[in-house]
């Protein structure tokens, strides 16, 4: 599959930063550290396997081009809604200039990248959030790009994949952040009510209002090996029930466990899974 | 501040009603005195002079009282947050008496448990069957701790689906009141899908066909307020407030500091008035000065005739008309 990643078309700018690990300062390009087990290996080996640790078995956040790069079949994505950038609705101060700043970190406009494209020969709409980007946290133009992703899939009648990734809300959009849960669950049930498919991907981590919206809403649900999933973060539960939590607590095996997750599918068997559920769900 | 302004006028409330009581009592002995001819001139005289001189006391109260109140007419928004937090501040249970007749609640989620901390039930509004339901508060510790403080559980907000997926296939229009600090952050809330069911009411609260009305009463916070919220009509009552998170919570994400709570609550907007200049909120329903814990008459009489005009309006549209209202409100957010 590496192959086939290789010869996807990138935009431009997934070049400098194919991944979405950035390089932090002195540290060699040719390796990676694993933030968990902190043992260094080469990045080609990283790579090959899809940017899960080759010693410990981590999984380091993608950016979403990449991950996109990883299921499309190649030259077939096509953005949607590209250029549509950050709003600030409530003027509040500093906002600007700290979206800049995720900017020029990760080379998006904003935390939701939306595309259109052919995985393994079938049209999809693909919606991924990006961790990296202010740490997916829902903005108004994340809401409204996911929507009109969701509703491009409605009206075409194509199968919907979203990967959500999501520290919850965006804190300075206030009241219109809250309000694009009500929005993106609405086109979600618009599309179910129209019998397409939807499957949600969690991915680490999915929490707040991203968790409480259309991740929870998929006809499959599927996530990443040791994802954080929940509604509430384990810094706010511990706090309220002053006890301590149990261990692998909201991760994604912890939620297979109580029956919120139908598998837990690695890196590396996403896009064959995901082509066998579209192909499944062929009427 | 307003806190202490409520001291100033409760203790000043405390003061009114004794004298009002003493006075009604000397006035009583003197109409007594006065038929019996009991008592000699200079004692009715004497019992004159009492009275007098308690009525002018009261009058020197009450204008201090009107004076103080003054001073909580504009209210900071940090202010409001704590007269939407007020433990006396009408909750659900006085909505329904006070709005409500043949009122009948609904208990459980019929899947798991029953959450008290959500309450509803079906009930005549002007006579017409409506389900009503909302966030459960008290009015003392001991029933706070009882309903959760108004912070459900998934079982809650199930609960409320089941109540309101009932309204939609009778045809009953739907009345929600949002009083809450979020949905509960516990270790079971989160096995059980805390996120799921929000999730779930926000989906299937757009599809409805019967009008829906939102109120938010008290303190309207994050996703758990939200997933009975999602309306065709938002009003929200004047000291009311409305946001994605409490100005602690998002002081503390922010800055590190849930110390600069007050700070938070001005950046936020999320006053009534704020919400209203948003375009989130369709109507600010006025309050008593000092808040709505000063009397539940006024505010169910403001609340009455409102809520029922736009109830009104409402029904007037036809099913699908009536659901495409409520998802054009949300669609054009953002
Ligand atoms: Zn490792």
């Amino acid at each position: 599959m590496s192959a086939l990643i290789d010869a996807v078309s990138f935009p431009a700018r997934a070049k400098r930063d194919q991944s979405g690990l950035n390089l932090k300062n002195g540290e060699s390009p040719d390796f990676i550290t694993c933030k968990a087990c902190n043992r260094r290996a080469l990045r080609t080996i990283w790579k090959d396997n899809y940017y899960v640790c080759p010693e410990c078995g981590h999984y380091s956040s993608i950016g979403a081009i990449y991950r996109m790069s990883l299921i499309f079949d190649p030259g077939t994505f096509k953005e949607l809604n590209k250029g549509m950038k950050a709003k600030d609705p409530m003027k509040f101060p500093e906002y600007e200039q700290k979206v800049a700043k995720q900017r020029e970190k990760t080379g998006l406009e904003e935390a939701a990248v939306t595309a259109v494209g052919r995985i393994g020969g079938n049209k999809v709409v693909c919606v991924v959030l990006d961790s990296r980007f202010f740490m997916g946290s829902m903005s108004s133009t994340v809401g409204e790009k996911v929507t009109r992703a969701i509703e491009v899939a409605t009206r075409k009648k194509l199968p919907l994949i979203i990967f959500s990734a999501s520290g919850g809300a965006r804190m300075q959009e206030g009241i219109f952040s809250l309000m694009q849960m009500a929005k993106t669950s609405a086109a979600i049930e618009e599309f179910n009510k129209s019998g397409g498919l939807y499957i949600s991907y969690l991915t680490h981590p999915t929490t707040g209002g991203v968790t409480a919206s259309f991740a929870s809403l998929g006809d499959i649900t599927l996530a990443e090996p040791g994802a954080l999933v929940g509604f509430a973060g384990p810094r706010v539960i511990e706090q309220t029930i002053h006890k301590k939590l149990p261990a692998g607590f909201q991760r994604s095996e912890y939620l297979e466990a109580h029956g919120f997750v139908d598998k837990i599918v690695e890196r590396k068997d996403m896009r064959e899974t995901l082509i066998k559920l579209i192909e499944l769900h062929k009427k | 501040m307003i806190k202490e302004i409520l001291e100033e006028v409760e203790d000043l409330d405390t003061k009114i009603k004794t004298l009002e009581r003493k006075a009604m009592k000397e006035s009583s002995e003197l109409t007594m005195a006065a038929d019996t001819l009991e008592d000699s001139f200079d004692e009715i005289n004497e019992e004159m002079e009492t009275l007098d001189e308690y009525n002018s006391r009261l009058d020197r109260l009450k204008e201090m009282r009107r004076y103080a109140l003054e001073s909580a007419v504009h209210l900071a928004p940090d202010e409001k947050v704590f007269l939407a937090r007020h433990m006396q501040r009408p909750h659900i249970d006085d909505f329904i008496n006070g709005l409500f007749t043949d009122f009948f609640e609904q208990k459980g989620d019929h899947l798991y448990d029953e959450d008290l901390s959500i309450y509803g039930g079906i009930a005549r509004f002007h006579g017409i069957p409506v389900t009503v339901l909302g966030h459960r508060k008290g009015h003392t510790m001991e029933d706070n701790m009882k309903y959760n403080f108004g912070m459900p559980c998934p079982e809650g907000y199930r609960k409320a689906l089941r109540l309101m997926n009932a309204a939609e296939k009778f045809g009953r229009p739907i009345i929600t009141f949002i009083d809450t600090p979020g949905a509960y952050p516990g270790l079971e809330a989160e096995e059980h899908g805390q996120g799921e069911a929000i999730a779930q009411n926000l989906a299937k609260m757009s599809q409805f066909h019967v009008p829906v009305i939102a109120v938010v009463t008290g303190e309207g916070s994050s996703g758990g307020a939200l997933a009975i919220g999602v309306a065709n009509r938002i009003l929200m009552l004047e000291n009311a407030v409305y946001s994605i998170l409490s100005p602690e919570g998002f002081a503390s994400i922010l800055w590190k500091d849930a110390e600069r709570h007050k700070e938070a609550a001005k950046l936020m907007k999320l006053t009534a008035d704020d919400l209203y200049d948003a375009g989130v909120c369709d109507e600010v329903i006025g309050e008593p000065v000092g808040g709505a814990q000063r009397d539940y008459d006024e505010v169910m009489h403001n609340l009455d005739g409102v809520l029922y005009r736009h109830l009104k309006e409402l029904m007037k549209l036809s099913p699908s008309g009536c659901k495409h209202d409520r998802q054009k409100k949300y669609r054009m957010i953002g």
